[in-house]
């Protein structure tokens, strides 16, 4: 859902968060670090002679207005650190944060407590949900910080507790709920401020891969009424992939490819980004509308067009089948040589047949968002190369057997 | 061999800074006087003016909403066992300076675990001095405090002040520190200052660590002020000291078993209040007893 209502307003986009060339340097003396840093020394080198570890150095990327951007790595690459950076939970050593333009590294406290109740706010990996609280209270939880009213906070917790499906258990203890709920509640906590930039800090890691699955789709749900700006931290490719429009992928505390993900699973920027590719499962990322090829021989109906114009067209490109769409491009069907050579015979000398008779029966149609992974058995069944639509039912392409087989496989040689 | 040791003369040290501190500091310790004075003699003699059949009732009616109606009969047989040996003013006197001591303890231990808790400066600094508070022997208090206080009532609850202090302030520190860091930032996240991360995170997830604190302190604070009657605090401490001096066997067992007494009411009692009994209210809970349902879950 996701990553293609991106790719369709791909075209005017409001940077909403971007990150300049942050730093951070845990130790006694991060200047002294920062400048060898620079100077291009590297982090066990810089942790070998001076004790000081590089949490993030040099990250960039900006984030745009409504998108889930994924930071994705491997545990230590950065990037718990560098989402704590985006709330000043931890102060960058160096760089610049600015969230609608303005620098928060420069903000004092009081602007700062300002920003984290009103425009941005965050979710955790263990849920971090008060025991002593309820549900609603602690959905209440930034609200209630900022002083809004009693009576004010709590609808807009329920509204929120709504959202996640969980207004029925508002008089229920934490510990009374499973980790998905929790984490449900969590998310509550976090929209119930309505902020500008939700930050997920490897919000469902913690729950089991069902449970997971179920929460990213929520997320999702979430997403496609109301477009937030997600900052969403995970170490699981797959995870990146289902839900992100855009990933950063850090690695030994440096962003090291930015883009969507097919752009990562096309191009890997070096050995690491593709490393993770081993254990995912390329058919998850590309779609149909990816593989789809414009190869094929089309009829296009219209009142003159006829079954023996058709035929003859095919013959003339020696072709087996054609694809017949009308002049909207709206897909109407398949026809082969045998169909059409079936109907001709049918026909009376010198009667036109309408072409829709010729049409083949079992081909499926897909539409152009569905997985690879989802497309392997309506290819292998279909007697002719499967046709694939765009949601208006409007022709993109089509999809053969050995179309797929080979992009299947060219993925898995490339991750190799 | 012998030029190698030189002789440190520390108690004469310690005799000069208490004789300099009697000398200069002789306005705080008179303030101190008075108001541990006022707040010792005035709990002592309410519970004395309290009528019998008043704090058996009080007593009972905790217990029972508290812990349980076994509890809650053993009170009762336990407060006539005190009656019977007729310790009742003994023991009334020992509540009343357990209770002053104690909120002396509470009032400057908790805010000294808060500020422990939050800087690792003050940490380092008190807790070796929490240390030597725990370690020395009681008795040492008593030299000093007779020295500023003279004998009676204040001296013992200020010696008791000070050997009960330290577990109420340890357990305040560890139960703020150990405050899972996710729910820490999670309240830094949402915009709270430090007074409402204190007051809206740490000390609810700390309290039963603070319980535990304020629990030990009360045990401490009792077993203190039976040591404080050697310099006149008056309580149960008296017949177990005529005991001991007398060597009457029985005077000092019966002021040993009023000790025991308070000691198991009072335990029971301040570690009910370290269960989490989120949401329930008096009544509920009262109700609950009632229905035969005990169990202190909040299952539902």
């Amino acid at each position: 859902m996701g990553k293609y209502t991106y790719m369709a307003r791909g075209a005017r986009l409001n940077t909403k968060l971007s990150v300049e060339h942050v730093y951070k340097i845990f130790g006694a003396q991060p200047k002294r670090a920062l400048e060898r840093v620079k100077k291009g020394q590297g982090k066990d080198q810089i942790f070998a002679e001076t004790g000081m570890t590089v949490g993030v150095s040099d990250a960039s990327f900006d984030v745009n207005e409504g998108e889930i951007f994924v930071v994705m790595g491997l545990s230590g690459s950065g990037k718990s650190t560098l989402v704590r950076m985006l709330n000043r939970l931890i102060d960058p050593s160096a760089g610049a944060i600015k969230i609608n333009g303005r620098d928060i590294t420069q903000m004092n406290r009081k602007e700062l407590i300002e920003l984290r109740r009103h425009e941005i706010s965050m979710v955790f990996q263990s849920f971090a949900l008060m025991p002593h609280q309820t549900v609603l209270e602690n959905t209440c939880f930034g609200l209630a910080t900022a002083g809004v009213g009693k009576q004010e906070r709590e609808k807009r917790a329920l509204d929120a507790l709504d959202a996640v499906g969980l207004k029925a258990n508002a008089d229920s203890y934490p510990d009374e709920l499973s980790g998905g709920m929790k984490q449900r509640v969590g998310l509550a906590r976090a929209l119930a401020v309505n902020p500008g930039i939700l930050l997920m800090d490897e919000a469902f890691s913690a729950l089991d891969p069902l449970i997971r699955t179920e929460m990213q789709d929520e997320l999702l749900r979430l997403q496609s009424e109301q477009a937030r700006t997600v900052v969403f931290i995970t170490h699981d490719l797959d995870e990146a992939m289902r839900v992100g429009d855009r990933i950063a992928i850090m690695q030994n505390g440096q962003v090291v490819q930015v883009g969507t993900p097919e752009e990562i699973v096309r191009s890997p920027a070096n050995d690491y980004v593709r490393s993770f590719f081993r254990d995912v499962n390329v058919g998850h990322v590309f779609t149909a509308g990816d593989v789809a090829r414009r190869d094929q021989v089309t009829v296009i109906e219209r009142a003159g067009s006829s079954v023996r114009a058709a035929l003859s067209r095919l013959n003339k490109h020696d072709r087996p089948a054609a694809v017949v769409h009308d002049r909207n491009r709206r897909y109407l069907g398949t026809v082969s040589a045998d169909s059409l050579e079936a109907c001709i015979e049918q026909l009376s000398k010198n009667e036109e047949g309408n072409i829709e008779r010729a049409f083949v029966e079992g081909v499926p149609v897909v539409e152009s968002s569905t997985p690879l992974t989802e497309l392997l058995e309506p290819v292998a069944e279909s007697p002719y190369p499967v046709p694939v639509v765009d949601e208006n039912g409007r022709y993109i392409g089509t999809i053969s057997r050995a179309t797929l087989l080979h992009t299947l496989n060219r993925t898995e040689q490339d991750a190799a | 061999m012998n030029d190698f040791v030189i002789n440190l003369p520390i108690g004469d040290w310690f005799t000069a800074v208490v004789t300099f501190m009697q000398t200069h500091f002789e306005l705080f310790f008179s303030i101190v006087s008075t108001v541990i004075s006022f707040v010792a003699d005035n709990l002592t003699a309410f519970f004395n003016w309290l009528p019998a059949p008043v704090v058996f009732i009080a007593l009972a009616f905790l217990a029972l909403w508290r812990v349980g109606w076994q509890f809650m009969v053993f009170v009762l047989i336990a407060l006539y066992v005190v009656m019977g040996m007729d310790l009742w003013p003994e023991t009334m006197d020992t509540l009343g300076l357990v209770l002053a001591a104690t909120l002396a303890a509470l009032g400057v231990g908790l805010p000294l675990g808060v500020l422990m808790a939050k800087s690792d400066v003050v940490q380092a600094i008190v807790r070796p001095i929490l240390d030597f508070m725990q370690t020395l022997p009681a008795f040492v208090y008593l030299i000093p405090a007779v020295i500023f206080f003279g004998t009676g009532r204040v001296p013992g609850v200020i010696a008791t002040v000070i050997f009960s202090m330290p577990p109420v302030v340890r357990l305040m520190n560890i139960g703020i520190r150990y405050v899972p860091t996710e729910n820490v930032e999670a309240g830094k996240a949402f915009g709270c200052n430090g007074f409402q991360l204190l007051w809206r995170v740490e000390l609810p997830l700390a309290l039963p660590s603070i319980m535990a604190g304020i629990n030990q302190t009360i045990m401490l604070a009792l077993s203190m002020v039976v040591i404080a009657s050697m310099i006149g605090a008056g309580g149960l401490g008296d017949p177990v000291l005529a005991g001991i001096q007398q060597l009457r066997l029985g005077t000092g067992f019966q002021g040993g078993l009023g000790v025991v007494i308070l000691a198991i009411i009072l335990d029971r009692l301040t570690q009910s209040f370290g269960n989490r009994q989120r949401g329930d209210g008096f009544f509920s809970r009262l109700k609950k007893t009632f229905s035969g349902d005990n169990q202190q879950s909040g299952s539902t």
